[in-house]
């Protein structure tokens, strides 16, 4: 069935289809309207979820944590200062194994004060040990909404799980999808495996949160380090049921016309779709350029980076975040470790862009091409890191 | 005691404060056609101009929503935090300026929700910081969600239905955790407003003044109220002159002065007086 819908209707809509047990949320722009019109569903009773309007992200953290450890099935949304003032329960629902999935219309953080679309919230989360899912278009937002609860769930994951899209760009933007029946999708995600310790399993009292020092800190932190090692697999297997069932595949990239590209551009969320539009342009002048959009950003997929980019000979990184006193942006440094032990491999650079919802045009990503054809005359890509589109 | 038919009696003489106290430049202000907070936020500058205190001398502290965007337009030190967070600002600022006048600017989300164990902190603590918190009852910014103030059985964008909780007592709150000035206003009477932060101003310690105030966008559409002389009508009508929060007529709301405590130290005080004992 197709739906016209703005996109946080739309996944508030892919809320009611999962129906959770808990929903705890506090109202941040630009992700409101998702707990917003769900919470609605929720007073006309289409769904049997308990909504808890609490007073800050931090309880709202916090309630869904408790929830997700007694075996529920739980779902909230936030953004930029909302997603930072989870921080400390952020580590600890993934530390916990907690489930939980949860939206980030992806914005801006404080100073100054800035509503629109950005990804300093989600990178500020990329140690958390949170698994993160991004999405071009209002379709993978909702696609991914409805495979992040079956990924975070899935015994041999049981890890919170983001679920990004851009702020105001995706989710303001309204866009025509396809969507799945409730039935469908009921069927798809089936009930919660029930957790080995729960609780609320008043029949096996266990504890959570409990004190490890430096006796056994080290090994909470290496098994939670090795747990992520099936993810990759889970994702993957996720996506293949979703496909027989909607026709729509995903993996955990999305490569654009990579085969033959001598510069690829790597890029996350609705910029992907900016840089696909623009690489179709530049293709018809001759030149062999392409995109790589990242879907699955935690777990990082290291072997799938490499074995994208093994023939590329310049590529450009775009930073929409940038990591303030460190070498380069988020992103780039994650690419750039990914290929720092390869034998061969192609010319980085770095360009941050679209900052505080500053426009991203195709313009500016056909410089950012340019940039990376200079850099193979020059043998590199000089400076490192370039801002784009921004006033000296 | 101010004598609200005194109060209502008068008028608003033509004047300066604007000129003196608003960043003209950043006009007109985001807030709705008939919103209250710049009723409120025009006494805040007339008792500044009163007072005869400089641009210079006054710290003006908000959080985040409707309330928040105030510090964009007061002339003055200002700063705009996160939401809930401009009272631990405002008792960092006073701590280290105990000379300047540091006032916040609260909504109801700021002052009571997110921000609500600063409130009692600040209270507690008896900081010289003026918090005048505008109570719409509901989270305007971010288009209407229910609030800790929202009335039980009040409709919002989240409570389609009618609130099942108990709304939060601002006034109460501020008592019960130590504030030394406690006083409930609202915007249908702006003159009565403006003497009572006038005299929260001028209170050495933590000044608490409550101001309901009209959102008839979300508010006043979800309950029966779409017209900002409606909301104003309903203050009239449902709230009554009395000595404690406690107090009781008909189902309304007290109004007035109800703690003006000038004996209890103030905490910036108190710490000079340990260092120079």
């Amino acid at each position: 069935m197709k739906v016209a819908l703005e996109t946080n209707q739309l996944i508030a809509l892919a809320m009611k289809q999962i129906e959770p047990h808990v929903v705890a949320a506090y109202p941040i722009t630009p992700s409101t309207e998702v707990v917003q019109e769900f919470s609605q569903y929720v007073a006309n009773g289409d769904v049997r979820t308990e909504f808890v309007p609490v007073e800050s992200e931090h309880s709202a953290m916090s309630a869904c944590l408790a929830a997700s450890l007694s075996g529920a099935r739980v779902m909230t949304a936030t953004a930029s200062q909302g997603l930072a003032f989870m921080w400390e329960m952020l580590h600890i629902a993934a530390a916990s194994r907690a489930p939980i999935v949860t939206i980030v219309a992806n914005r801006a953080l404080s100073a100054p004060i800035n509503i629109h679309g950005d990804h300093a919230d989600s990178m500020g989360a990329r140690d958390t040990g949170w698994l993160q899912l991004w999405a071009e278009t209002a379709q993978e937002a909702y696609d991914n909404t409805i495979q992040a609860i079956k990924i975070a769930e899935d015994p041999r994951v049981r890890f919170p799980m983001l679920v990004n899209y851009d702020g105001f760009t995706t989710s303001h933007a309204v866009e025509t999808v396809e969507i799945l029946e409730d039935d469908q999708v009921r069927n798809f995600i089936g009930s919660i495996p029930k957790p080995q310790y729960s609780l609320l399993d008043t029949e096996h009292p266990t504890s959570f949160g409990v004190l490890a020092l430096q006796d056994y800190y080290m090994e909470f932190r290496k098994a939670q380090a090795e747990a992520y090692k099936n993810v990759k697999d889970v994702v993957l297997e996720v996506a293949d049921a979703y496909a027989k069932l909607t026709g729509r595949k995903y993996g955990i990239l999305e490569d654009y016309k990579l085969d033959d590209a001598d510069v690829v551009l790597v890029a996350m969320n609705s910029a992907a779709g900016t840089a696909k539009d623009t690489v179709d342009a530049l293709r018809k002048e001759g030149k062999k350029v392409g995109v790589l959009k990242i879907r699955l950003f935690r777990p990082f997929p290291v072997e799938e980076i490499r074995e994208a980019l093994k023939n590329a000979k310049a590529v450009a990184v775009m930073d929409r975040a940038y990591t303030f006193g460190g070498p380069a942006g988020p992103l780039f440094e994650e690419v750039a470790t990914a290929m720092v032990n390869q034998n061969q491999k192609p010319l980085l650079g770095d360009f941050v862009t679209g900052l505080g919802g500053r426009d991203i045009t195709t313009d500016e990503i056909k410089q950012i091409f340019d940039t990376g054809y200079k850099a193979l005359e020059k043998g590199a890509f000089e400076p490192l890191v370039n801002w784009v589109g921004v006033r000296e | 005691m101010v004598n609200e038919n005194d109060a209502e009696a008068s008028f608003v003489p033509m004047s300066s404060a604007p000129d003196k106290w608003l960043r003209k430049e950043h006009l007109p202000h985001i807030w709705c056609p008939g919103c209250g907070i710049g009723t409120i936020l025009r006494q805040v500058i007339e008792q500044f101009t009163k007072l005869g205190w400089k641009n210079d001398d006054v710290v003006f502290v908000t959080g985040i929503g409707c309330t928040g965007r105030a510090s964009g337009y007061v002339n003055a030190q200002t700063l705009h935090t996160i939401h809930g967070r401009a009272l631990p600002t405002a008792t960092g600022i006073k701590m280290a300026r105990p000379d300047m006048h540091v006032v916040a600017m609260l909504g109801d989300g700021d002052g009571v929700g997110i921000g609500g164990n600063h409130f009692i902190h600040a209270a507690k603590r008896n900081i010289g910081v003026t918090a005048i918190v505008v109570n719409n009852r509901i989270y305007g910014m971010t288009g209407g969600q229910v609030s800790p103030t929202t009335p039980q059985g009040s409709k919002s964008t989240t409570t389609p239905y009618g609130n099942v909780e108990p709304s939060m007592d601002v006034c109460k709150l501020a008592l019960g955790a130590g504030a030394t000035f406690v006083a409930r206003v609202h915007t249908a009477n702006p003159v009565y407003v403006g003497q009572i932060i006038g005299r929260a101003l001028q209170h050495d310690g933590f000044a608490v003044v409550e101001v309901l105030s009209q959102c008839p966008t979300y508010f006043g559409r979800f309950n029966g109220m779409p017209d900002p002389v409606q909301m104003l009508q309903w203050f009239k009508e449902n709230t009554f002159m009395a000595k404690s929060p406690e107090d009781e007529k008909e189902g309304k709301i007290p109004i007035g002065v109800f703690k003006d405590d000038k004996t209890t130290p103030e905490l910036s005080k108190s710490y000079r007086n340990l260092w120079e004992a």
